[in-house]
């Protein structure tokens, strides 16, 4: 084969082209579903008692480094010592029907959307199966399949910093990557999804794991690496946090780059290709 | 005049509202409730399968306690009966040991308190979030199953308690692989000091490797059974009857 017929079968800018493997569209739109559900779900867990502390125990007498509250008619953040009056989305707001509530997050940041720690519990524990055995499969099909080799580890050259740099220019410059290009992730794709599916995937359901009683009786070595129970609590916390922010920033990416042509190549597989710029 | 601005709010409102109660008829939906309970028996089966039946939990040292150890739940059983033993400390109380029993018991105090017992520190993990860690001392509940002999058949221990709890007699329930686990006792102190009314005084369960919600305080009988159906509403405690709380509170 002469490189003058690869370089036509190469795809151009405008042509349609398959991208997205039917596992990770499964996966993707299970997930999308499951992250909403485990965030909403855990606000109200964290409803229940909205401090958080460092170390192996803590409670209503113990320090704790973050406390959402209210005081008197306000509602409060407190970090350390730092104080942010939060009122009407925070510690303290109006419900649905205008009756004032003092819990941390409101009503509509929570499942169930009035206040029951039980009933959250049955949706966590419940969409945690479904993360953890999705995150497994996902994780096995991808390695036998070599869509995370080939696909999301950046080689050497993606890694130099001036090209993760120039990336980040070119992000900012809100110029994504287009024709032939735009058929690979780009080196902070790679590192997004790279961080999600190896960090805080297996963060989150690890601290977690370390809140069992039952897991501590089972694998102790889990209260020494996170430093204890209410220490793995505060991780896991920060953890949806980090997973709102992944959200933010993946949705902004979506709009930016097009929504139908990209909600398509999730959903049918298929991307078209953003034309080449005239420079 | 309807601003672009308000009508995009009111819409999104609306678009809200109709998500929202949508989502509140899908969570009170008894099918739906039914599949997620349906977790439950996956991840107490996946722990058994994890940890060994006497795997322990971790027991901590003096230095790590909790300056203060909470008290939650019922802190001070209603009642002139309790206040009765209370002001005679415990005196006259008795722990009755009966149904599917070869040899059922009635202990006093005092009897419980000369039996051998087990100081272990441990972590409190209340299912709303907060932990606390205290020095428990107490008569290992094993040594009082083969004091009354369990009789075949027998498959759990409901733990009737002397309170109420929101106009409902507090119970709760385990069964024998936590019941005979080394670290399950009676407890009778908690940091060198008789056991406090608030924290279940006389004598309170310690079932180390589930949450705050199976320790059962004022425990007043334990009754062997072989299923969970006939006591309360059939769900083997008084959180899991009233409230939908996991049966198996390993998490």
């Amino acid at each position: 084969m002469s490189a003058n017929e690869v370089s036509e079968k190469q795809p151009r800018g405008g042509d349609l082209v398959p991208r997205h493997r039917l596992s990770t569209r499964v996966w993707h739109w299970v997930n999308a579903f499951t992250i909403f559900i485990m965030l909403m779900s855990g606000l109200m867990i964290f409803n229940a008692h909205p401090r958080l502390y460092w170390g192996q125990y803590g409670a209503n007498y113990d320090r704790a480094w973050l406390q959402v509250g209210s005081i008197g008619n306000e509602g409060i953040v407190q970090i350390g010592d730092r104080r942010l009056v939060t009122t009407g989305v925070l510690g303290l707001w109006k419900d649905r029907d205008g009756a004032v509530k003092r819990k941390a997050f409101p009503w509509w940041a929570t499942i169930p959307s009035s206040y029951s720690l039980a009933d959250a519990r049955l949706w966590h524990f419940f969409f945690a199966w479904v993360l953890v055995i999705g995150a497994l499969a996902y994780g096995a099909i991808s390695l036998v399949n070599r869509h995370i080799q080939r696909d999301l580890l950046p080689d050497r050259r993606e890694l130099r910093p001036r090209h993760i740099w120039h990336d980040i220019a070119q992000h900012a410059r809100l110029r994504f990557p287009t024709g032939a290009a735009a058929l690979r992730y780009n080196v902070l794709q790679k590192l997004a999804y790279l961080s999600v599916l190896f960090g805080l995937i297996p963060l989150v359901v690890l601290t977690g794991l370390t809140m069992s009683p039952g897991v501590n009786a089972a694998w102790p070595a889990l209260l020494d690496l996170f430093g204890g129970r209410q220490s793995a609590r505060s991780i896991h916390f920060l953890c949806a946090g980090g997973f709102a922010l992944f959200i933010l920033v993946h949705l902004l990416m979506v709009i930016l780059a097009g929504p139908f042509n990209e909600v398509r190549s999730m959903v049918t597989g298929r991307y078209r290709l953003p034309k080449e710029r005239a420079e | 005049m309807i601003s672009r601005r308000g009508l995009i709010g009111s819409l999104a409102a609306g678009a809200g509202g109709l998500l929202l109660s949508g989502c509140n008829r899908i969570n009170a939906n008894p099918a739906v409730r039914g599949l997620l309970q349906g977790a439950e028996g996956l991840t107490m089966r996946a722990q058994r399968i994890v940890a060994d039946r006497n795997a322990l939990a971790r027991e901590f040292s003096a230095a790590d306690l909790s300056p203060i150890f909470r008290a939650n739940g019922t802190r001070q059983p209603a009642g002139a009966e309790y206040e009765a033993h209370r002001l005679a400390g415990f005196a006259d109380w008795r722990l009755v040991i009966d149904g599917l029993v070869a040899r059922p018991l009635s202990l006093s105090l005092a009897q419980i308190r000369s039996m051998p017992h087990r100081t272990q520190i441990t972590r409190h993990d209340c299912v709303e979030g907060w932990s606390a860690i205290g020095q428990w001392t107490g008569v290992p509940l094993h040594l009082l199953l083969d004091q009354a002999g369990l009789r075949s058949g027998a498959r759990y221990l409901i733990f009737h308690c002397a309170d109420r709890y929101a106009a409902a007699d507090y119970y709760e329930s385990i069964d024998l692989i936590d019941a005979f686990h080394p670290q399950t006792m009676l407890a009778w102190g908690l940091n060198r000091q008789p056991l406090p009314v608030g924290n279940g005084a006389p004598l309170r369960l310690r079932v180390e490797r589930q949450l705050g919600y199976k320790h059962a305080k004022y425990v007043r009988r334990i009754e062997a059974v072989a299923s969970l159906a006939a006591v309360g509403r059939g769900k083997g405690g008084y959180w899991e009857d009233f409230h939908d709380y996991a049966w198996y509170a390993g998490i």
